[in-house]
């Protein structure tokens, strides 16, 4: 039996706006398994960021989270009050955001951003705290030396490496990375990633990657779910999804993604554009660009349903 | 045998760092970013020259100089034949119609104030080709080539009501509607979704036929760069380290920067394995770029030589060059 981290059931996110009631999220189930690596893809405006700002209970007016359930270690986190929350985030649940210059404080120190994360949830006296923030940015290749510099001191690779060492500090049981390696160069990137994968071995970290993507997601992690109109389309292991994609939009998302290996590629072009969240299609959401469309589709939307493997799919072709 | 439609001999440029008041009145130094130093490449008619490289490698202000949107502090720039900076100002407006520029973010680059037609329209006034029913005409059958319909309802829409890919294509007929022979494409593509990329890039190869257009095409991502350039010369940190057709790059590179380059791309496919080591360190200062190579602190190869003499950049078969001391 799997050892189960977060359950989310049927979770609705709706966005109020003037012109009407944005769908960001549309009974999205997801498990997420302790020490799994899952990614979760898609193109933007998918709902793949909303629902780690879900998770956290972060959604910003006037976006409301209107239904279903989040098991966080066997917790609803939808009936928790703000104090509880914010006890959970940082703590137990963290987050990585895409532009670490945004997400840190320019006036402070990093190692006394550090120390504040770490004091503020646990009761460690600041020498202490200065300590393990020492021998955490140390662990993630940054000099001790450097936490008496501020974020603009250092480089877009190294603020990122900053953003991790603080998701790690409190050694959360969830780790969201909301597109954490969107703003670096490719040769960076593919050091934070390396990093990453040393760090999942080293502390065996649950970790919901967020990224639009697909090389990213098969060179990391071990489970995706690839979500399209508000809705996850499709979960699979990361072998399998990649081998044997199921979902008529997860295979036409993999032929139009360039390989850097393959000089002669051919690539195979998905007609339209996602879908206006206010007004989706009837049905099934892909069904206006799905190159098998049936009748059905148009009319029925169809569940997420266990194929082979563990892969689950909705589409009404399984 | 295509001509050379621009030639870049020896350019630089340096952009001086501003410092503070009293700084200025103690120190006779000045500092200055080393945007690009010192490099030479041809673009010939007809091509898709791909300029690649990471943030800060002085790929865009090489687009930029070639559009005389920057004057290079030294070295000369041909366009067909001509050298730009001895175009008068009131003639650099004719050059500009032969010349057009689409950027990364098409939100920023369209008046949001502005119908979409008419913005499309706006610099066949300005260049006063044409006007009233006359532009509307050729604003519209530009819409339809490049994929924006129903032109005539389009035409009265707003940027904000537009979806990104279709911005993306009113920035490429605004700037074919001046019937340009040369094309500086930065980032085109970088803000659009993966299923619309390769729908604009194959449009601007459609283009590219139908309107005899060369571009220069400006990425810092390898895996689009390779789906459409002809030849690409990688930049690092101001300098050309390679250039070459795109297979001889790609299946031959020669300098480790490009190895590393394509090493790092993440491949979709999670049986892939990287076969080169990943450099430490990021880009250094432009201000003090090292000396020597200027890749060597990184170089996971560099001997002695490199840190004291910066190697030439060298033909290594027909048409490759790499400059390294390897």
């Amino acid at each position: 039996m799997a050892d189960v981290l977060v359950s989310i059931r049927n979770l609705d996110v709706h966005y109020y706006t003037r012109m009407g009631v944005v769908k960001a999220l549309d009974k999205v189930s997801l498990d997420i398994e302790r020490g799994q690596l899952i990614g979760l893809v898609g193109e933007s405006g998918c709902g793949k960021s909303t629902l780690g700002f879900a998770i956290l209970r972060l959604i910003p007016p006037p976006g409301r989270i209107v239904g279903g359930s989040i098991l966080f270690d066997a917790e609803e986190l939808l009936d928790k009050d703000g104090a509880y929350m914010r006890q959970i985030r940082g703590k137990r649940i963290s987050m990585v955001f895409q532009d670490p210059m945004t997400s840190l404080n320019p006036l402070q120190k990093i190692g006394d951003h550090l120390v504040e994360t770490i004091t503020t949830h646990e009761s460690v006296s600041k020498q202490e705290a200065w300590k393990r923030a020492e021998e955490l940015v140390d662990r993630l290749g940054i000099s001790p030396s450097r936490l008496s510099d501020y974020p603009h001191q250092f480089s877009g690779g190294m603020r990122q490496r900053i953003m991790i060492s603080l998701a790690l500090a409190l050694d959360s049981d969830l780790i969201i990375a909301d597109e954490p390696t969107t703003s670096l160069d490719v040769i960076v990137e593919a050091q934070i990633l390396d990093l990453l994968k040393e760090l999942k071995a080293a502390y065996n970290m649950t970790l919901m990657l967020i990224t639009h993507n697909m090389g990213i997601v098969a060179e990391l992690v071990d489970r995706v779910a690839v979500m399209y109109a508000a809705k996850i389309v499709e979960v699979a292991d990361a072998l399998d999804l990649f081998a044997n994609p199921v979902h008529p939009y997860t295979q036409g998302l993999l032929k139009s993604i360039p390989n850097i290996k393959l000089l002669d590629q051919e690539f195979e072009i998905m007609k339209g554009s996602p879908p206006d969240l206010i007004d989706p299609p009837t049905g099934c959401r892909f069904h206006p660009r799905c190159l098998h469309a049936m009748d059905i589709c148009s009319e029925v939307d169809p569940p997420l349903k266990h194929v082979e493997n563990g892969t689950m799919v909705a589409c009404h072709l399984y | 045998m295509a001509g050379n439609l621009v030639e870049v001999h020896a350019v630089k440029k340096w952009y001086p760092v501003q410092t503070g008041f009293v700084e200025n009145l103690l120190t006779r130094k000045r500092d200055y970013i080393h945007a690009v130093d010192g490099i030479d490449f041809d673009v010939k008619e007809g091509e898709v020259f791909g300029l690649a490289g990471e943030s800060g490698s002085g790929k865009t202000t090489t687009g930029r100089l070639i559009l005389s949107l920057a004057k290079p502090t030294e070295g000369r720039i041909l366009f067909e034949g001509v050298d730009i900076a001895s175009v008068k100002p009131g003639e650099m407006r004719n050059l500009r119609q032969r010349m057009q520029m689409i950027f990364q973010d098409p939100t920023a680059s369209l008046n949001p104030r502005m119908k979409t037609g008419d913005g499309i329209g706006h610099s066949l006034e300005i260049h006063g080709l044409a006007k009233g029913e006359e532009k509307k005409q050729r604003v519209i059958s530009m819409m339809e080539r490049v994929g924006l319909t129903p032109a005539s309802v389009l035409y009265e829409k707003y940027v904000h009501q537009l979806s990104g890919g279709q911005r993306q294509r009113v920035v490429i007929a605004r700037a074919l509607i001046m019937r340009p022979s040369l094309i500086i494409a930065d980032e085109p593509i970088a803000m659009a979704d993966v299923s619309v990329r390769v729908l604009l890039l194959d449009l601007m190869m459609e283009l590219k036929d139908e309107f005899d257009l060369t571009y220069v095409f400006i990425t810092h991502d390898l895996a689009t760069a390779k789906y459409v350039c002809n030849r690409i010369a990688i930049m690092y940190l101001g300098k050309i380290v390679e250039l070459g057709t795109l297979r001889q790059v790609y299946t031959n590179p020669s300098h480790p920067y490009t190895q590393a380059l394509l090493a790092a791309v993440p491949v979709p496919d999670p049986k892939a394995r990287r076969t080169y080591p990943i450099p430490k360190g990021e880009i250094p200062d432009p201000i003090a770029p090292p000396p020597g190579c200027r890749f060597h602190p990184r170089c996971p190869q560099a001997t002695d030589v490199c840190s004291v003499e910066e190697p030439e950049l060298v033909a290594i078969e027909e048409g490759h060059l790499v400059a390294c001391h390897l």
